[in-house]
């Protein structure tokens, strides 16, 4: 048999298994509207996913996940709680790397169920988990929820929050914001300049471009606001580096974060969300005491997931992709809603570095 | 059979690699009619002349079909992935100096950093409902440079020519695009943003990595390379 048919007959087998797990089987158009992708994930998208077009339907984009349509389709008709499961190709545009595959299988179990959030995190983590069998991989596990959490009850302007939460994912810029808010690095000689000036509109300028003058306005008294707010105190700022470092077994992990809980009680009940999950885990049969757990980990490659992330990857082998990831994702459901919102968690294995393990094996 | 020489076909790019090589021996010059893309090469054997637009040798380059070729570092690295598997960076030719920046109207008083620039991005999106569009043709380089600096809630839009004239024409906010005076951009009323330069570039000899050649003509290209000083 060659090894697209092989790697066919082991997504259909991980399918089999999703379904038996409770999953009903959907499938999804291979051609999406680039629209609703752009507009979730922004630019970086067109960096990862290939982009066609036709002059009636305007530009469309080769399926890069599953997680979108899945989504997309149970909020148009789903009834809750509903757990789903698909197999199929995906499409990803590798500009840098030839070795990576632009064309794989995906095969991926949903479930969508307000009721228990820890047992719903914990099913998915050991469906996968299980479904990969004795392949040599090494789990890791993370919650961007904790994070979140810790942004949230920083001591510092609404604004401020905002921004960093919405850096979460861009580790980079969010240090960089972290350190400015925190007095730790200096203002750029732009900015000190254009909050000294008395008449900054008066810029000699012709007012071009749909960006109105109202609205530079209003961003030059939001900076001078800022100027005036306290900077944010270099304990909180050790704490959420502190958070952000932490990086070991789970219990270990959890005993950790609740220390540092103690002097950041925003992060409180994610502790305790941590805590159920923990608990649902090892109901499950998962080897809690061994499993890895960081909190930074999700954080650079998977933007939609605002709560438990994992991933499986191949142990000695930092050059493959994961073989398993997964994660929760209540955020997007809420913008594909329209108004509706479904806590929704999930995971995918690629069935094809599966064979490939199970080959060498 | 010979070793080909992709150089650019017209303008100031094509006079100044003419002088260049001029300056080491080797005596390049259009021939035939103003409008016929034929050349000459004196001054060493073996070596053709292929006249093509700037942009075409970076293919022409990866594709094997010309064994050196004279483009800038900035084509290079928006259409070859991984260039330096593709192609190899010969000499540096000391004109066509062009920064690939981030330009934004003057009128906007409150950014002159790309921090700047990331904030009125979310408030622009939060205010009109469609994310701050940057005008440019370098797609590839600068997403991976604003993907790397962290910026988020942009949008490229593509712009081929004119890009200067985009925020004018409210079919873009910010443009991004090759500069060497910043004269144009004065002149359509944008400022460059202080801290993003997201390529230097200037006009380079390459050498394709895959275009295959026989014995005879690798020989030719150790000559060639040896009157123009980058042997050895």
């Amino acid at each position: 048999m060659d090894q697209k048919a092989r790697v066919k007959t082991r997504a259909a087998e991980l399918s089999a298994r999703f379904q038996a797990a409770g999953a009903v089987p959907v499938e999804t158009p291979l051609l999406l509207p680039a629209e609703v992708l752009l507009d979730l994930y922004g630019e970086d998208i067109r960096g990862r996913a290939y982009v066609t077009s036709d002059a009636l339907r305007g530009e469309q984009m080769l399926r890069p996940d599953f997680t979108v349509p899945v989504v997309q389709m149970h909020m148009a008709h789903g009834a809750e709680p509903a757990r789903y499961t698909y197999a199929g190709e995906v499409f990803r545009r590798q500009e840098d790397d030839a070795a990576r595959a632009n064309e794989y299988m995906q095969v991926g179990y949903e479930v969508f169920d307000r009721e228990n959030p820890a047992a719903a995190d914990a099913e998915v983590f050991a469906v996968v988990k299980e479904a990969l069998g004795d392949v040599p991989v090494r789990a890791a596990t993370g919650d961007i929820g904790i994070l979140a959490a810790a942004v949230a009850g920083l001591d510092t302007t609404e604004r401020r929050k905002k921004a960093l939460a919405r850096h979460i994912w861009r580790p980079r810029r969010f240090k960089a914001l972290l350190d400015r808010f925190s007095g730790r690095a200096e203002m750029p000689a732009s900015r000190a300049k254009l909050l000294a000036a008395d008449a900054p509109l008066d810029h000699g300028y012709p007012d071009i471009g749909v960006r109105t003058q109202a609205e530079v306005a209003a961003r030059i008294d939001w900076l001078r606001e800022d100027a005036q707010a306290a900077p944010i105190s270099a304990m909180q700022v050790e704490l959420i580096e502190a958070l952000l470092a932490v990086r070991e077994t789970l219990p270990n992990a959890l005993e950790h974060i609740r220390d540092l809980a103690v002097d950041m009680p925003a992060i409180s009940e994610a502790a305790y969300r941590l805590r159920d999950r923990i608990a649902a885990m090892d109901a499950r049969g998962v080897d809690v005491n061994t499993l890895g757990f960081e909190a930074s980990y999700g954080r650079t490659s998977m933007e939609y997931y605002d709560g438990f992330v994992f991933g499986f990857t191949v142990e000695g082998r930092a050059d493959l992709p994961p073989v398993a990831t997964g994660g929760r994702y209540d955020a997007l459901t809420q913008v594909l809603g329209q108004g509706r919102e479904i806590p929704a968690v999930g995971g995918v294995i690629r069935p094809g570095l599966l064979v490939d393990l199970e080959d060498a094996a | 059979m010979t070793i080909k020489l992709g150089v650019p076909s017209k303008g100031r790019l094509m006079e100044k690699t003419f002088d260049w090589f001029g300056a080491r021996g080797v005596q390049l010059s259009r021939t035939g009619s103003d409008r016929e893309y034929a050349g000459a090469v004196e001054g060493v054997d073996g070596v053709e002349l292929v006249l093509l637009s700037a942009g075409e040798i970076p293919r022409e380059l990866a594709a094997g079909r010309i064994h050196l070729g004279v483009t800038g570092t900035d084509l290079i690295r928006e259409k070859l992935g991984q260039w330096e598997q593709q192609v190899q960076e010969l000499a540096e030719l000391g004109f066509g100096h062009a920064d690939l920046i981030i330009a934004v109207p003057g009128c906007w008083a409150d950014v002159d950093t790309l921090d700047d620039l990331d904030a009125a991005a979310a408030a622009f999106r939060a205010e009109h409902g469609f994310r701050l569009r940057i005008a440019t043709k370098y797609h590839r380089l600068v997403r991976e440079y604003l993907m790397d600096a962290g910026v988020a809630d942009y949008q490229l839009v593509d712009s081929q020519g004119a890009t200067e004239g985009t925020i004018k024409n409210l079919t873009a906010e910010a443009v991004a695009d090759i500069t060497s005076t910043g004269d144009t951009l004065r002149a359509n009323h944008l400022k460059i943003l202080d801290d993003a330069v997201v390529l230097q570039s200037q006009a380079t000899l390459f050498r394709s990595r895959v275009a295959q050649m026989t014995d005879a003509e690798r020989g030719g290209m150790a000559a060639l390379l040896e009157t123009l000083g980058l042997g050895g």
